[in-house]
């Protein structure tokens, strides 16, 4: 018997991507799943952080749909070479800071290269005409399969019969009449597959797939850009833009407070490298300091520490900072009330 | 032989960086290899598990212990091509 062929599937852990690698298997051929960790995914990050969330289970969508299905998954971390998909998106941003085309031709494109080291025959995506603004219109369909180079190796089982005939269905490896012509932004046909393959529990991601879709996220990012005068980001800033209470007070830099127990945890991690604030006299938050403060800047800082601790209505609270090579100040100063605090300080 | 089992530091990262970590450390270890990863992110307990299912890796342990997530598992050989 003939190797079944084998197609490398673009797996996000929402419904149309496990939908697309589900008609690849019914058709007999070998899938694996790969997915992209860009460092802005939704999967895992804030449900893990905050304590209120740590009683709600939490699954890393994409391994749960691998698991389903029962295919192998390759997590693949592109945090570096993503940036520049972010910082210079050729085909602009959607509604806030997500570069959704520029996106995909990345993802497929790495794809392509992933099939072409792995001997695999083809690439399969979830998308379906019309069911995104940006990425997935019948006019940017082409484009990601062009500048990605997967070109006609770029299978969408979900709306294939709307488009051109790709090589596996010329080909015979898969039956196109066996694929679907999916439309537009209604979910109801997904919903109609899922129930057809008893498919019941599936991730319904709401904005998109990734935080730079979501305008606060956006904002706070535009900001950290902003303020540094250049748009570049490392790992840990863009984790941190999904933690705490962010307050800029001077341009030089803000206060990343965390909100309860959880963010806290996770702030603590970031102790080291960053100057840190918290309250001795009274419970409060953990607060790190992102930028060059100065000591005065640190008198400012712990007042609001002071404004956002439990000692808020006392005359005095006492508050340590700490460098990042050790060295401590101590402050013994008056909590900042709510009304010193403008909105525009609030990022 | 005792063999020391291989540690794969994933604390203060976040999922899926845990899983991807791990991921990587075991790509390069031969079958039968105990491998020991410890994180802070609580999603851990599960992802990483998942992932053993997944790629057939035996999963030995799976806990918290003092507010870490500690995984412990037995690499097993993986068909080729992937
Ligand atoms: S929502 Fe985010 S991950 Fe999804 S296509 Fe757009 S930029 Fe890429």
């Amino acid at each position: 018997m003939s190797q079944p062929r084998k197609a490398v599937a673009l797996i996000s852990g929402g419904l149309d991507s496990l939908l697309a690698a589900r008609v690849m298997l019914e058709q007999g051929i070998h899938v694996e799943g790969i997915n992209f960790f860009t460092g802005f995914c939704v999967e895992g990050h804030t449900h893990a952080i905050r304590q209120k969330d740590r009683k709600r289970p939490k699954r890393n969508n994409a391994l749960w749909v691998a698991e389903q299905l029962g295919i192998r998954l390759h997590i693949v971390d592109v945090i570096e070479e993503y940036k520049d998909v972010v910082i210079n998106p050729r085909h602009g941003y959607g509604a806030n800071l997500n570069p959704c085309l520029d996106c995909k031709v990345f993802m497929v494109h790495k794809a392509w290269e992933w099939i072409r080291a792995h001997d695999f025959d083809f690439i399969v995506t979830g998308e379906v005409i019309g069911q995104r603004p940006m990425s997935q219109r019948a006019d940017t369909l082409p484009v990601v399969a062009r500048e990605s180079g997967a070109e006609d190796l770029l299978l969408r089982p979900l709306c294939a019969r709307n488009l051109p005939p790709t090589l596996p269905e010329r080909e015979g490896w898969v039956d196109r009449e066996r694929l679907y012509d999916f439309s537009g932004r209604t979910r109801k046909p997904q919903m109609a597959l899922a129930r057809q393959f008893g498919i019941e529990d599936y991730a319904q991601p709401a904005g998109g797939c990734c935080f730079l879709t979501d305008r606060q996220y956006a904002t706070k990012l535009a900001d950290l850009w902003r303020s540094r005068g250049e748009r570049r980001y490392e790992l840990d800033d863009i984790m941190l833009l999904k933690v705490g209470r962010h307050i800029r007070p001077r341009p030089h830099f803000k206060l990343i407070i965390g909100r309860e127990e959880g963010e806290n945890r996770f702030l603590e991690g970031y102790r080291k490298r960053f100057t840190h604030l918290r309250c001795t006299s009274h419970k409060g938050p953990l607060v790190l300091v992102d930028g060059e403060a100065s000591d005065q800047d640190l008198e400012l800082a712990a007042r609001m520490v002071g404004r956002f601790g439990q000692g808020r209505h006392a005359e005095q609270v006492e508050v340590e900072a700490q460098r990042p090579g050790g060295a401590v100040l101590h402050f013994q100063v008056a909590p900042l009330p709510a009304s010193e605090i403008p909105a525009e300080w609030y990022v | 032989m005792f063999e020391m089992p291989v540690e794969v530091d994933a604390r203060n990262l976040l999922c899926p960086l845990p899983v991807i970590r791990t991921q990587d450390a075991v790509a390069g270890l031969p079958a039968g290899t105990e491998v020991v990863v410890r994180c802070t992110d609580p999603g851990a307990l599960l992802d990483i598990p998942a992932w053993c299912r997944i790629n057939g890796h035996e999963l030995l342990s799976a806990r918290e212990i003092d507010g870490e997530v500690e995984v412990r598992l037995r690499t097993v050989a993986q068909p080729p091509a992937a």
